[in-house]
């Protein structure tokens, strides 16, 4: 089957000011149909910049892009029929209505008499009774429902969200990812951007990390993770912590400790060596490392110490 | 119904390339339809700002210059300085407000960013430009249309047209013309002062030197000779002679400058769209 998106080598340069300042410095993904696939990064770290090449509101410098087959440059009319893309900014047209929005929309892909289906999106979103209102009068989670609805007005087989969820109340972002995810059931690739680790723990299967224009890690979000964080044990001890256990010591507030574990059974060395030092263990927890603070770790290392 | 219901999906043969899930039959041209009624609406919703003030301008013009200037000027022999003007005048709304149209919709569409959703669809550079420039002429045209239908009032002689095809060519050519140094400058322009630059040191500067309220033979030799270099004199003494049957140059050659500068605008913004430059990164 074909790759939903697939990115070969692609690099993006942009002529600075002073010097040329390279946003993507080669990057290669492939994305297959029906994935749900979460692009993280921080701030300034390609994300957008991939986006919109892949949506062809950026030309690469090098590299190629296809959606679904179609080259975004060689082929663009086909590329960006198989893709609807939910911008990250919050604009609209103020001249015209919410179905008016949606039906121009509409016409850009080729579609007329779209109704019945823009009345459905309309409805998944919420949007029906505001269906006439100017876009002008609509809250911002208004404004950003009609977004998403003008991404899936020609039903692409490709969804893109760029960072949806920024300055989203929580129930909307509630009633936005169980639509997104229905449309991933219902076969529809998505693709995420994010820079929240928790939002792409939750939702994607696979997740890309891109920082300083460079992928450092993809793979399963499960694999990843673990590979991330892997386990813990947090300690209350009675006395000091034993010397042997200093090299695995992640956090230290006597009399608690938190210590890394590679596998569950090092707990029987932990265990171990607190009994031989005469520490009475008062409490113990055994977990996984909190994701956000690893994830932040690793997207502040330097390149040479990313595990990929 | 449910998303995951789609009726009217075209039957998928196994193994054809991924079609979207259950898109409707798309017909050709129908982007292009559409981004010309979303630019004609985009003006016609504010008409009152966009076709009746630039008729109202118009008409103020003819008011307080024909009145002033009547018993003073005689462009053509045995034609009255309003009615001389009034070509002059219609013209000119022509070309202000074809620029206007396709200037002001793509700036502001740049600024607001909803470019956006248009840029992510699939209409090609050629349906792009002609919507755009399209909905300029209409705007152009209905402006211009409103102020000669006003004005006529005052010169009804004109109705007695000498050469209504070659009024119809210039016409439709100018609109078109200004329709594309309009979206020229609006793919230029990043802020409202660039694109309000164009307007005040170009457009201005040469329509109100192209003779619209004057003939340039009334000129010194000087001046009649830099008339001759600005495009827009051909545009306005080509419109005339549709008026009148005379003009300061012949009207075929008015009509070559015109469709050279027709080719080069059009060629010039082609290429712009289709590097994308200045709209796509």
């Amino acid at each position: 089957m074909l790759p939903a998106i697939d990115a070969t080598d692609v690099v993006k340069r942009y002529e600075g000011r002073r010097a040329p300042v390279t946003a993507l410095a080669g990057v290669s993904l492939r994305i297959e149909q029906g994935e749900f696939f979460g692009l993280l990064g921080p701030n300034g770290a390609g994300k957008t910049t991939l986006i919109s090449i892949v949506a062809g509101l950026a030309h690469a410098s090098a590299g190629a892009v296809k959606v679904m087959g179609h080259d975004v440059a060689g082929d663009y009319r086909n590329a960006r029929r198989m893709l609807g893309v939910v911008p990250q900014e919050l604009v609209f047209d103020p001249f015209f209505s919410v179905r008016e929005t949606l039906r121009i929309q509409s016409g850009y892909f080729g579609l007329r008499h779209n109704d019945a289906w823009i009345d459905e999106v309309m409805a998944h979103l919420d949007l029906t009774a505001k269906a006439d209102a100017n876009m002008r009068a609509l809250s911002g989670g208004m404004k950003r429902r009609v977004l998403v609805a003008q991404a899936l007005v020609h039903r692409p087989p490709v969804i893109v969200l760029d960072e949806p969820t920024a300055g989203v109340d929580v129930e909307l972002r509630q009633g936005l990812w169980q639509f997104v995810r229905r449309l991933n059931r219902e076969g529809h690739t998505i693709v995420l951007t994010t820079h929240y680790l928790e939002e792409a723990q939750e939702l994607c299967g696979r997740i890309g990390m891109l920082r300083g224009g460079r992928l450092i890690a993809l793979d399963d979000t499960s694999r990843l993770l673990q590979r991330l964080a892997g386990l813990q044990v947090s300690l209350r001890l009675s006395g000091p912590l034993p010397e042997r256990l200093r090299p695995q010591l992640v956090q230290a507030d006597a009399p608690r400790y938190v210590l890394r574990l590679a596998q569950p059974a090092e707990v029987e060395g932990v265990l171990a060596a607190c009994r031989a030092a005469g520490a009475a263990i008062e409490e113990i927890e055994v977990g996984h490392a909190d994701l956000e603070d690893v994830f932040l770790q690793m997207m502040s290392e330097e390149p040479t110490g990313v595990p990929a | 119904m449910s998303l995951a219901q789609q009726p009217a999906a075209p039957v998928q043969e196994p193994g054809a390339p991924a079609q979207p899930l259950g898109l409707p039959a798309r017909r050709p041209a129908v982007g292009f339809r559409t981004l010309l009624h979303k630019e004609v609406l985009r003006f016609w919703k504010v008409s009152f700002q966009t076709v009746a003030a630039p008729v109202l301008t118009g008409v103020l013009y003819l008011l307080v210059f024909g009145h002033v200037l009547e018993a003073h000027v005689e462009a053509f022999p045995g034609v009255s300085y309003v009615a001389f003007l009034i070509p002059g005048l219609v013209m000119m709304s022509v070309l202000q407000n074809s620029f206007a149209n396709s200037s002001s919709s793509l700036i502001q569409s740049k600024i607001t960013g909803n470019l956006v959703f248009v840029l992510l669809a699939p209409l090609s550079h050629l349906e792009f430009f002609a919507a755009y420039v399209l909905a300029s002429m209409v705007r152009g045209l209905v402006v211009g249309c409103g102020v000669l239908l006003v004005t006529l009032w005052f010169a009804p002689q004109l109705l007695a047209v000498k050469a209504p095809l070659w009024i119809l060519v210039f016409a439709l050519a100018s609109s078109a013309l200004l329709g594309i140094l309009g979206l020229i400058a609006g793919i230029l322009s990043d802020k409202f002062d660039q694109l309000a630059a164009f307007q005040n040191f170009i457009i201005m500067p040469a329509t109100f030197l192209s003779g619209v309220f004057y003939s340039v033979h009334g000129l010194p030799p000087f001046w009649q000779a830099v008339s001759h270099l600005n495009p827009f004199f051909y545009l306005v003494d080509g419109f005339r002679y549709g008026f009148f049957a005379q003009a300061d140059v012949s009207p075929w050659l008015s009509l070559a400058v015109v469709l050279l500068a027709l080719a080069l605008a059009a060629s010039l913004a082609l290429a712009m769209l289709t590097r994308g430059h200045k709209i796509r990164q």
